[in-house]
């Protein structure tokens, strides 16, 4: 069965089906399409399914809704469409959504290397962190994106903490697949 | 001449007072031994600018008018090292008049959305003009600091200094790994925009500038016009700043802009230049000489029209071949053959409502409503007969 791009009469050639809080949805799109939502299409032909990010307009509008920042009330789709932040803990609140398009936006770069005030000292919490990226390396080598696996785990390794063997045979595995980035863990 | 020269209007109000009046740390003087600013053949000016944030508000798109007030008062109190040492002048912007706002975006002082912004707002300028504070733009400090010529890791350093002299009484928000938070969500991370402001006649007179800018554009960068965001290219001048303010430091992005990217940029104009000279002598001549004798005898003169002769004048000064200009001059003329230097220089009574609109104009290069051709051209002729 042939379907067209949600977006375009092209033939589709993503597909996706999306289970969100026991509400069920499709996505399809052309290879322009999917590529310009950051969907990370095989260099050979021929469709392959790439479970990607949960793009926000697949997601039900109700329970959009129902998240706001607890401090300044704004929502995702709301920061969406202003392209602002309504505040500095909308980061923490939106943390997943809102490092998804700060990756696109900065070349991939997953987090900050520099100057930071002396009070943060404290916030840096590596441990945290590292579980953190940790955990969205195991979701994108699940989803199939190499690229950004390899990219959180050289983030991963960035920070100098040890990585967990088995997740450093993962990111290995990763690097020989996708970039040719080497990575020995520090 | 600068744009207050020796006749200074008598300030309407308070806030008149607070305007620039010297271009001289803007542009630095040729000496006798040549060109003082690095690679100002080239490049123009140099530009860093930090975006910085207070915990506890919101974001200025976000905060009520009495919490914008509070913070400009918080920034207003802090202290506030380097260039400001020397003097600070504080601008309430919202009580401007619309033309001192031109004259502050003019001069890169402040950005074209601060000129028109609808918050509360003011903006610290030192007393050198080269090192400015906005409040409220659209993070709720923005630091910025300009030089001539290619002068990046100097100010670079002046700007960490006073970076953490403000960190010192004022609280900016961070996240352990996005960095400095800011409204927007491109800019977090160091949350440093650097920029270089390129002149580039001879890439257009070769038609290489669009390679110029695909190149860019392969290394992440922006290129933008005269005055940055939202302006267009105009008299062969380009701003090139980064795009990426996550995952990689400060440091290292000014060291690549001050070692790598300028220079190809500046490698690449200087080529072209030279197979201008090789190729055709006669005719680069012709357009720098051409340039100079209508600018030195017209009686009307519109802006584009000055920002175009004046790049070729420029060119031909950086060359050797235009001997009796400096290009200090023509860099003082491309500030002041503005529309809001200009109408100050001339002692033009301010109309309000006009200035208003030409506030409002979207593009600075326009200036329909106070575009003097004629004191424009005079002002011109007298710098370039001098």
């Amino acid at each position: 069965m042939q379907r067209e791009c949600d977006c375009c009469p092209e033939i589709a050639v993503v597909h996706e089906t999306l289970v969100r809080d026991g509400v069920k949805s499709e996505v399809h799109l052309c290879v322009a399409h999917a590529q310009e939502r950051g969907y990370i299409l095989p260099s050979s032909e021929g469709p392959t399914l790439i479970v990607s990010k949960l793009l926000e307009q697949t997601k039900p509008v109700a329970v959009r809704a129902a998240r706001a920042c607890p401090v300044c009330a704004m929502t995702m789709a709301a920061i969406r469409a202003a392209g602002l932040a309504g505040c500095p803990q909308c980061y923490s609140f939106f943390e997943g959504d809102l490092g998804l398009i700060i990756e696109r936006a900065q070349g991939g770069a997953t987090v900050h290397v520099g100057r930071h005030p002396e009070h943060a000292g404290e916030l840096v919490d590596r441990a945290a962190m590292r579980n953190k990226l940790a955990k969205e390396l195991r979701e994108a080598v699940s989803r199939e994106e190499y690229e950004r696996a390899a990219r959180l785990r050289d983030a991963l390794l960035q920070l100098g903490v040890p990585v967990d063997k088995n997740e450093v045979d993962i990111a290995f595995k990763i690097g020989s697949q996708g970039d040719e980035k080497d990575g020995a863990p520090s | 001449m600068s744009a207050s020269g020796s006749n200074p209007q008598p300030p309407r109000s308070d806030a008149d007072r607070v305007v620039p009046t010297s271009l001289d740390a803007l542009i630095e003087r040729d000496n006798a031994q040549g060109l003082i600013a690095p690679d100002s053949d080239c490049v123009v000016s140099s530009r860093v600018r930090l975006a910085r944030n207070l915990i506890g508000y919101p974001f200025v798109h976000r905060a009520t008018p009495d919490q914008l007030n509070d913070l400009v008062h918080r920034v207003q109190s802090a202290r506030m090292s380097g260039p400001f040492q020397a003097g600070v002048r504080w601008v309430n912007v919202q009580a401007t008049a619309a033309i001192d706002r031109l004259l502050l975006f003019e001069r890169n002082l402040i950005s074209r959305p601060f000129v028109e912004s609808p918050h509360p707002r003011c903006v610290a300028i030192s007393s050198d003009e080269t090192t400015s504070v906005m409040v409220n733009e659209e993070d709720h400090l923005r630091l910025q600091m300009l030089a001539p010529g290619l002068q990046l890791q100097p100010l670079a350093s002046r700007m960490f200094a006073l970076d953490a002299s403000l960190e010192r009484s004022l609280e900016f928000s961070f996240h352990p790994r996005f960095g400095y938070l800011t409204a927007c969500p491109t800019n977090v991370g160091t949350g440093i925009r650097v920029s270089a402001m390129l002149h580039l006649p001879a890439l257009i007179m070769l038609d290489e500038i669009d390679r110029m800018k695909r190149a860019a554009k392969d290394m992440h960068l922006a290129v933008r016009g005269f005055h940055g965001e939202g302006t267009e290219a105009i008299g062969d001048f380009f701003q090139v700043s980064n795009q990426t303010t996550l995952g990689r430091s400060e440091i290292d992005l000014v060291e690549e802009f001050t070692l790598s990217i300028v220079p190809q940029f500046v490698a690449y104009e200087r080529t072209a230049r030279q197979t201008l000279v090789e190729r055709d002598p006669a005719s680069l001549d012709d357009r720098v000489f051409r340039a100079l004798g209508i600018l030195r005898s017209c009686r009307l003169l519109a802006l584009e029209e000055s920002l175009k002769f004046l790049s070729r004048i420029r060119l031909g000064v950086a060359l050797g071949r235009v001997s009796d200009v400096t290009l200090a001059q023509v860099d003082r003329l491309l500030v002041e053959v503005q529309p809001a230097h200009l109408a100050r220089s001339m002692g033009h009574e301010l109309n309000t409502a006009q200035d208003e609109e030409l506030a409002k104009d979207a593009s600075p290069h326009t200036g329909k409503n106070r575009d003097d051709r004629a004191a424009r051209a005079t002002m011109v002729r007298a710098s370039l007969n001098a």
